[in-house]
């Protein structure tokens, strides 16, 4: 005799109880306490067969292994450098993972990276303490010159992308910007002066408006009026 | 002699408004009105700890600070600035919200809650505490439940739900039972009282602190939802699509293409 007490896509505070009976599963968000399933974060219900979880809707950003980050270098230290990852805890750089080329013991590491630099790097691990390890190996893992800075909620950087990266490569067309989006919230934006506020003001417009639809064609709206050019169609367009 | 309230009833609390979402830059953040006590609470967090040894690395620490702003009083201005009775009322609603939270997740680090009362008409640290139960929960941490609180009073052995200033500061025998309770539970994370009171009447008192945080834990729920409403309409797909984080920069020949684009 299991009941589910929620739909799909409801949105749930802490302490609601979400379906009742052993024939259901708790996943991410949710709690069993006797045969009841309870929800443990505010969210958004999504039930996958069995599985009840809930998909968060705010909250800060925590490292997780195998996220892209932009991240500002804070400090210096003997074997790398140290980075602020936006969230309650900093990360680790060293030397060997920190660029494609050799970097000696004892070298100058302000010659590399400087405090203040923003860089794009990859989480390697997080350890229960939540030590966080970074690399810069690999493709797209740089340090970033000039542009501009935008913050978004962590829990927005999936619609800022788009489905396979509709949304960001739309802006990217539209504005002839380059654009990083970090898995952290910090997305960088360098292009002509007039055309990173466009693309800055685009992203913002995302994140305030995700949730009401025709999202993608609001923004291509937006692009077109002040880019004043015909955008082509995005191959992806569930809207 | 007992005492006849005025204007509503034993076990009616004042007209409660509640929001979430209220302050831009806290990561949570949380308004309730009740009567004329205004509470706002802001979250901050989970974010680096200082001084280092205060670090718990076993779990995430709560911090609270009870402020009550300089003009919030009834006539007199109240000093700015941490007093004895601020700093206690910090604490108690420390321990008020704890047993909800779960801060596992984030050895090392704290969670600010700084409640500030613009306006105050006695049950202010009732109305911090849901106030910082909206904001924690706005913040998107991981609770078991929220906390309700409301203070139960009692003028001359009549028991009255939600006391105003004036109330508080009838001349006669007057007690106030200040309590917090886990909704689904009923357990009691703050119980506190001021004033003298039988054993019969604190009994019946939690009974109508029962019924009356009902009233406040749905008022609680629907500033929440209110906030959050609209993005039940998000489509979910997109919500996990999270795979392509970071999106390499424009090949060089559509960046060209874009920038004739625009001459």
């Amino acid at each position: 005799m299991s009941e589910l007490l929620t739909k799909d896509k409801d949105i749930v505070v802490p302490g609601e109880i979400l379906a009742v009976g052993m024939d259901f599963l708790p996943s991410y968000g949710t709690y069993r306490e006797g045969d009841r399933i309870i929800a443990n974060k505010l969210g958004l219900v999504r039930i996958d067969g069995k599985v009840v979880k809930l998909i968060s809707l705010s909250g800060r950003y925590n490292p997780k292994r195998g996220d892209t980050i932009i991240g500002n270098v804070i400090d210096l230290a003997i074997s790398g450098w140290r980075i602020d990852t936006n969230s309650a805890y900093s990360a680790m750089l060293s030397i060997k993972d920190a660029s494609s080329e050799y970097i000696a013991r004892g070298a100058d590491l302000t010659q590399y990276y400087d405090i203040g630099d923003l860089v794009v790097a990859k989480i390697v691990n997080v350890t229960s303490q939540k030590l966080v390890d970074l690399t810069m190996r690999g493709p797209g893992l740089r340090k970033l010159d000039g542009g501009r800075v935008v913050n978004v909620n962590t829990n927005k950087v999936p619609r800022v992308i788009g489905k396979a990266g509709s949304m960001v490569t739309m802006i990217k067309r539209a504005t002839g910007c380059n654009i990083v989006v970090g898995q952290n919230g910090i997305v960088w934006v360098q292009g002509e002066p007039e055309m990173e506020i466009c693309a800055v003001d685009a992203i913002k417009m995302i994140e305030k408006d995700s949730h009401i639809n025709g999202l993608t064609n609001r923004i291509k709206a937006y692009l077109e009026k002040t880019t004043g050019k015909k955008i082509d169609t995005v191959e992806v367009s569930s809207q | 002699m007992t005492y006849k309230r005025e204007g509503r009833k034993n076990d009616e609390p004042r007209k409660i408004i509640a929001k979430a979402g209220v302050i831009p830059r806290a990561d949570g953040s949380g308004y309730f009105k009740i009567g004329n006590t205004e509470a706002y609470a802001a979250v901050y967090g989970p974010r680096n700890l200082f001084p280092k040894f205060k670090q718990d690395p076993k779990k995430g620490i709560l911090r609270c600070n009870y402020n009550m702003m300089p003009f919030s009083g009834m006539g007199n201005r109240v000093r700015p600035g941490a007093n004895r009775r601020s700093k206690e009322i910090s604490m108690v609603t420390e321990k008020a919200l704890a047993p909800v939270l779960d801060l596992g997740d984030y050895p090392n680090s704290v969670v600010d809650v700084f409640i500030e009362l613009p306006q105050t008409d006695a049950g202010s640290r009732c109305a911090g505490i849901c106030a910082a139960s909206i904001a924690l929960a706005d913040a998107g941490l991981t609770m078991k439940d929220l906390v309700c609180s409301i203070a139960i009073g009692s003028i001359n052995d009549t028991l009255l739900v939600d006391l105003d200033y004036d109330e508080e500061a009838y001349e006669g025998s007057v007690a106030d039972i200040p309590l917090a309770v886990i909704p689904r539970t009923g357990e009691l994370t703050l119980l506190q009282m001021d004033g003298v009171v039988d054993k019969d009447n604190l009994f019946k008192a939690f009974e109508l602190g029962k019924k009356a945080i009902k009233i406040i834990y749905e008022v609680q729920k629907n500033a929440l939802k209110d906030k959050y409403k609209q993005e039940a309409s998000i489509k979910t797909g997109k919500a996990e699509d999270k795979s392509s984080a970071v999106k390499k920069e424009e090949s060089d020949e559509s960046k060209t293409a874009s920038k004739e684009g625009q001459k």
